[in-house]
């Protein structure tokens, strides 16, 4: 008897399970578009004056701040949504439930296939609200329905890559306060990266630093396709990060799963 | 053979929780796995129910090897574990629904069944509620719920009614005995010897990781020797008259009592009250102990004790 033939039946039920709780108890969708939008809010109408007119010189006669933080902004809701799957999913690991899933005769990858599709719909929505945010605050991308698309599937890699490596740090943590320390550093990336100011401005160490970690690609190719700055090698940089860490989180929550974690 | 095992082991680092153990199961049967807390009880359910893989030993469930075929094992058993499993965020209906599904029940089915299930634990008025409103007691009887909803074979059941009131207990216990008498084969690990004595029709006694007796509630009694008579007295002085009398008896000085050692037969009791009788000596008050399981855990358990610590 293989379970394998469930899996589609088994992993609708799941996403079933998981969607019904989101929608029940919105509380993490709240946290993953609060934070960006706190700082979309703050940057735009505190900080923008003096920022903006030094840093929204895009090439592309923008001198619009909010046009220069977006794309940064938005890429960040991925990493805020990976730190609200890790907490949920460490939540779901060290209550019972998943020990009575794993003790039934079920396609046991469906747990983390749910889990995986579930917050990848909650961020993408979160990243939509952002979006929408934005444009009554003024953004105006210059993107074309090709470029919309394009920058869509961006963001569902990236947030596919983040996602895996919240499923990850949230099987791996052995407490909540782990699960929902450990990918903090992934909300800090952008700012230490082009998201906020242009590297360029940023002295040495810390500029390379900016320029090599994975969000600066990413936010580099998601800035070009909606307000058409030069993109270059970015998009490859930013697609090999986008795969190497989803294969990254996928194999390191795949082996700690398995593991019985009530105890 | 719902169950068997053949020398299951199971160690955590130099730590020996299972230390090869033995057991033949029949369908239809509740047997009891009793131990103190840290004897390993839940570390053999969480085996036999496929949760965490043994060190060694041959394993059975429902006739299907433990080792080679999990997934034939899991679709046979039903697990309620020591912790609750269920969906607090959603209510009693949804989980039982989310089984049904699980177990990949025909749509109609499944809602019969969940309807079935939320009256016979009595959740009908909760059925909408979410559980996280529930008393200890009702997510219990949620969780065994959920358990029951795919009909399985074979049901673990890992202290059960630890922590619930003594009315919950008692209803609880029923259930256990009527889902018995639908066929089903019950592994039931308690910690309560009174549970263990009302339910099961095998018990196994477990003390650090090993069995150290198995059998019926009535064999096990059995092998604690005699019960007692216990005489209680006004003063000293009428205790120290009929400890002279008696001759062979335990002082209980505390509480100015005597523990005659008995049989429990009628003529015992009838000789040593006629030797009080004839010598004067007034007695307060009396009682009759049969030996019972706690009798037989502490005589079993405590030696082991002794003999791990000499």
């Amino acid at each position: 008897m293989s379970t394998r033939s469930y899996a589609v039946t088994d992993s609708i039920t799941m996403l079933r399970r998981d969607l019904k709780k989101i929608l029940r108890y919105p509380t993490s969708v709240i946290f993953i578009v609060g934070f960006p939008l706190l700082f979309l809010l703050l940057f735009v109408y505190v900080f923008g004056g003096a920022l903006g007119t030094s840093v929204a010189n895009l090439g592309n006669g923008s001198t619009s701040y909010v046009d220069y933080i977006v794309p940064g902004l938005v890429v960040m809701t991925a990493a805020t949504g990976s730190l609200g799957t890790s907490s949920s999913v460490n939540v779901d690991m060290t209550e019972g439930i998943i020990a009575r899933f794993r003790t039934m005769a079920i396609f046991r990858p469906s747990i983390l296939i749910a889990r995986v599709v579930s917050s990848m719909m909650q961020t993408l929505t979160s990243m939509a609200l952002i979006f929408g945010v934005a444009l009554l605050m003024g953004f105006r991308p210059t993107a074309g329905i090709g470029e919309w698309i394009m920058a869509i599937g961006l963001l569902a890699l990236a947030t596919f890559a983040l996602t895996w490596l919240g499923v990850a740090f949230g099987v791996a943590a052995k407490t909540l306060d782990a699960a929902s320390n450990a990918p903090f550093p992934l909300i800090i990336l952008p700012f230490v990266g082009s998201g906020i100011v242009p590297t360029e401005s940023m002295p040495n160490g810390v500029r390379q630093f900016a320029e090599y970690q994975p969000f600066t690609p990413i936010i580099e190719t998601l800035r070009g396709l909606l307000m058409g700055t030069p993109i270059g090698h970015n998009a490859v940089i930013a697609i090999a990060w986008c795969v190497g860490l989803s294969i990254v989180g996928f194999l390191w929550a795949r082996k700690n799963f398995n593991r019985d974690r009530t105890q | 053979m719902a169950i068997t095992a053949r020398g299951l082991r199971k160690s955590y680092g130099d730590h020996v929780v299972l230390d090869g153990i033995d057991l033949d199961i029949a369908e239809g049967t509740i047997f009891s796995l009793l131990g103190p807390n840290g004897a390993g009880k839940t570390t053999a359910v969480k085996i036999l129910t496929t949760l965490i893989k043994a060190d060694g030993g041959q394993l059975t469930v429902g006739g299907h090897d433990l080792a080679r075929e999990p997934d034939a094992v899991r679709a046979m058993i039903g697990v309620t574990g020591q912790f609750s499993a269920v969906e607090t965020l959603l209510n009693g209906e949804e989980n039982l629904l989310l089984m049904a599904d699980l177990w990949h029940l025909e749509r109609r089915h499944g809602r019969r069944r969940a309807a079935e299930l939320l009256e016979r634990l009595d959740l009908v008025e909760a059925a909408k509620k979410p559980v996280i409103t529930y008393s200890g007691g009702m997510r219990r009887r949620l969780d065994l719920a959920m358990t029951l909803v795919g009909s399985p074979r074979v049901i673990f059941l890992d202290e059960p009614t630890t922590g619930l009131d003594p009315r919950s207990r008692r209803g609880m216990w029923q259930l256990i005995r009527d889902l018995v008498a639908d066929g089903v084969t019950i592994f039931l690990t308690t910690q309560y010897l009174e549970e263990a004595d009302h339910l099961a029709d095998r018990i196994a006694v477990l003390d650090h990781g090993r069995l150290v007796a198995e059998g019926t509630a009535e064999e096990l009694k059995r092998r604690v020797p005699g019960g007692s008579i216990a005489l209680r007295f006004a003063d000293v002085a009428a205790m120290d008259a009929a400890a002279r009398v008696l001759g062979q008896v335990t002082r209980h000085d505390d509480d100015l009592s005597l523990h005659v050692p008995s049989d429990g037969a009628v003529a015992t009791l009838r000789s040593v009250l006629n030797q009080l009788d004839s010598a004067s000596v007034a007695v307060e008050n009396l009682s009759l102990h049969t030996p019972d399981l706690d009798d037989v855990f502490l005589a079993l358990t405590g030696n082991m004790e002794r003999k791990a610590s000499a």
